[in-house]
């Protein structure tokens, strides 16, 4: 009846995770409480868990991946605190099974649901708004991929409670993570989570592209397309590329599993290998996917707060194109050490250092874009220059890691380790939280808190040093990654450093939430009325803060690069805006639950799955068929916005815009 | 619409959507009988004797080729229309996305098998705990 279900299920001998989850459990329970208590269901179900607004739902993928990034860093400073006392005879308190556990928790959260789903949140929200248009191209499956990439959240965190998670690490290599070597329900809980997050994030990348590509505000060519964009359309690129590719390995891999098969088993013709060899086809481009996204965040934010336009546009576009294609062609540097010939390695290795040089033409266009520029040392800028500064040693070290003979020596070291942070904190993280500085007034109105915001920065910025510096150092002295105990008590002083530097990091996160806190509180203090706070270039500020649900009265003309900016320059000289325009009524698409009930039959499938509950397996599949039939018979698509309506916010726009233009008189 | 109505006829793709109904029951049907008729010489070609049986793999992978164009042009509607642009574009990437990555792991995988331990070895009960 309950496949492998039991009650054997729940951790009930082991402390840490059963106090963990009870107290997870509380937390949720208590805010389920208090929103039922407020009456905030109808709300929250009508202008959230419905929407299929843009904006809503690149908030909710952000606020997603804040409270992951949460989950993520208490298993981060569970293992530093563990390896700051696991030395010689100490056996520090996690056992391995458990240690194995977190560390392949760790990396799954971090890369698939905190630093995706930031990403992803990011060119949701922006992406239209720069383009001047007023939602994306399918904004129903929007929904659906938003929902479904919360499934595989759900089904990860459940794992913690109910079962265990993967102790194969982050990419669940065979033959360990085959049925053979890993009984349990942990690489089933992985694959099944991935599987459907991952569809979540290929429909997305297919929405992302076709808005790019086909809905663009009129006159808005490729070439005058804000960074953002460009970076954001290479990002989605490669998700549509590689993202099959992910499907395909981690279906081969529950093949085997679940049905016997010999993809990657050691015996019946199975060869490991190819399952690293494929997964890493699509690893690395992902790489890209996180990392260019943030790339075109920080040409905005080093635009903006230098007062100039982005140095090098074209070639910065070049670049990125240019990565798109070349992150296909350097995957082998994850296993240079599998045993392929130096013919192999030595083309990988050149071609992996190859691709540093786009992206150091990227770091010489935001360098000059800063020169002889007014730099406003703001918050998104902080962590702009910091990026600039922690990635280029980490993409120092990547290319030292691309030479085949240094590898053998550093691979799966802490070296590795220390590098791939430098590269995902420094570069994706740092990036992500500029971000999220930059377009919070957009997304609600009012800025986060200054002074906590500034904290935040330079907590992260030590923290980081002071946790990954030794990193890199316990790795040119042989430490190895993903272990659980040593013996060789030279590390302790700075696996202890490491554990500090971790602890700055946690005091970094503690401003960051109570910048939230204290921002929301003192809302009315730091309003922005004007919709431009950062005096921006691109068309995302010439619209009000919050946007309306329309984005643009008026869909936008764009006369040159800098949509915005231009316009903007000669409204101040002239100290006039442009005529009113004609207002019609605007059809926007209807709320529909599809996206979530979708997930919820996903999820049950999911959970059912891994459990090997087959009735609720086909009850999972039939509901979820039945909510598209049910979705693809509806009859009202959409909704009119009456033009008096349309016209009334507008004004108000207008009102506010007047007010600005006198505030910037020209001198 | 207007420039789509303007086109020129040999832009056009099969079945696309401003022909008639009849029209495009007929070229679904066209590409139909192309696609099974592709499907049925390969079956042919492995089952019969009557070919020189080295050349086999090589008309099978033509035959695959045709195949994908005919679903391309037929099913798709993929055609050099100056509508087409970006899935002319998109259908390149995939082209070339789609050759890395398998070439890549031919040449990979084969390198790795001349340099790793035989499979026989790797087979033996000793290498499995």
């Amino acid at each position: 009846m309950l496949g492998k279900l039991n009650w054997s299920a729940i951790p009930f001998g082991e402390p840490i995770p059963l106090v963990t989850g009870c107290v997870v459990v509380l937390v949720l329970a208590a805010v389920l409480g208090l929103i039922t208590l407020k009456g905030w269901w109808p709300y929250l179900w009508r202008e959230w868990i419905t929407s299929v607004d843009h904006k809503r739902i690149g908030v909710m993928y952000c606020m997603l991946a804040l409270v992951m990034l949460l989950r993520g860093f208490s298993d981060a400073i569970m293992m530093r605190s563990h390896l700051a006392i696991a030395a010689g005879t100490s056996q520090g308190y996690l056992p391995p099974g458990h240690y194995d556990q977190i560390f392949s928790a760790h990396g799954t959260i971090m890369i698939f649901f905190t630093a995706m789903p930031f990403v992803v949140g990011l060119m949701n929200f922006v992406v239209p708004l720069q383009l001047g248009v007023r939602d994306v191209a399918f904004p129903t499956l929007n929904s659906v991929s938003f929902w479904l990439t919360a499934s595989g959240v759900l089904l990860t965190n459940m794992s913690l409670v109910i079962g265990e998670f993967a102790r194969t690490g982050w990419l669940a290599y065979p033959p360990l993570s085959e049925l053979r070597f890993s009984p349990g329900v942990g690489v089933d809980y992985y694959l099944w989570s991935l599987q459907i997050a991952g569809v979540g994030t290929l429909l997305s990348g297919i929405n992302l592209v076709t808005t790019i590509l086909k809905m663009r505000a009129p006159g808005m060519t490729y070439t005058r397309m804000p960074m953002f964009c460009w970076t954001a359309l290479a990002s989605n690129l490669l998700i549509v590329a590689a993202f099959p590719i992910l499907t395909a390995t981690l279906a081969m891999l529950t093949l085997d599993r679940y049905l016997g098969f010999h993809f990657f088993t050691n015996d019946g013709g199975g060869n490991a290998m190819m399952y690293i060899n494929l997964i890493w086809a699509w690893g690395h481009p992902e790489v890209y996917i996180l990392v260019l996204p943030v790339f075109g965040v920080f040409s905005e934010v080093i635009s903006t707060f230098s007062g100039k336009a982005l140095f090098g546009y074209r070639s910065m576009v070049l670049a990125t194109m240019c990565i798109c294609v070349l992150s296909f062609l350097v995957w082998l540097h994850h296993f240079f050490t599998m045993g392929a010939g130096a013919d192999v390695n030595g083309f990988f290795g050149v071609m992996t250092m190859i691709i540093a040089v786009p992206t150091g033409v990227k770091i010489f266009n935001w360098l000059f874009t800063m020169y002889g520029g007014r730099v406003r040392f703001e918050v998104p800028m902080l962590w702009s220059v910091g990026f600039m500064v922690t990635f280029v040693i980490g993409g120092m070290t990547g290319v030292l890691l691309a030479v085949p003979p240094a590898d053998f020596m550093l691979h799966n070291s802490l070296f590795l380790v220390a590098h791939f942070h430098n590269v995902i904190i420094g570069g994706v993280l740092f990036g992500a939280f500029a971000g999220y500085t930059y377009w919070f007034p957009k997304a609600f109105g009012f800025k986060l808190h200054d002074g906590l915001g500034r904290a935040a920065f330079w907590c992260w910025l030590t923290g980081f040093y002071i946790a990954f510096m030794p990193l890199y150092a316990l790795g040119l002295m042989g430490a190895t990654r993903r272990m659980q105990h040593y013996d060789d008590m030279n590390w302790q002083p700075l696996m202890i450093a490491a554990f500090v530097g971790a602890l700055i990091i946690l005091a970094g996160i503690g401003c960051q939430a109570l910048q939230l806190v204290v921002s929301i509180r003192q809302r009315d203090r730091n309003r922005d009325l004007s919709g431009d706070p950062w005096d921006g270039r691109s068309l995302e500020w010439s619209t009000t803060s919050p946007p309306p649900p329309f984005n643009f009265a008026v869909l936008p003309d764009v006369q040159g690069e800098e949509a915005y900016w231009g316009v903007k320059q000669s409204a101040i000289e002239d100290q006039r805006l442009a005529d009113e325009p004609e207002y019609e009524p605007i059809e926007m698409p209807r709320n529909t639950a599809t996206g979530f009930v979708t997930a919820f039959f996903a999820t049950v499938t999911g959970f059912a799955l891994i459990w090997h509950i087959w009735w609720l397996v086909i009850l999972g599949l039939v509901g979820a068929y039945a909510v598209f039939v049910i979705f693809a018979w509806r009859e009202e698509e959409e909704y009119v916005i009456p033009a008096d309506k349309v016209a009334a916010i507008d004004r108000e726009r207008r009102r506010s815009r007047e007010q600005l233009l006198a505030a910037r008189r020209p001198a | 619409m207007s420039d789509r109505d303007h086109q020129r006829e040999d832009d056009r793709t099969p079945g696309s959507h401003q022909a008639s109904v009849l029209v495009q029951v007929a070229t679904y049907t066209l590409g139909l009988v192309l696609a099974l008729g592709l499907t049925a010489i390969s079956f042919w070609a492995v089952r019969t004797h009557m070919l020189w049986g080295p050349g086999v793999p090589i008309g099978l992978c033509v035959l695959a080729i045709a195949q994908m164009g005919i679903h391309l042009v037929f099913f798709l509607h993929i055609t050099s229309g100056p509508d087409n642009t970006n899935n002319l574009l998109a259908l390149a990437f995939g082209v070339l996305i789609v050759f890395l990555v398998v070439a890549g792991s031919l040449w990979i995988m084969s390198n790795l098998n001349a340099n790793m331990m035989p499979m026989p070895a790797m087979m033996s009960p000793q290498a499995q705990p």
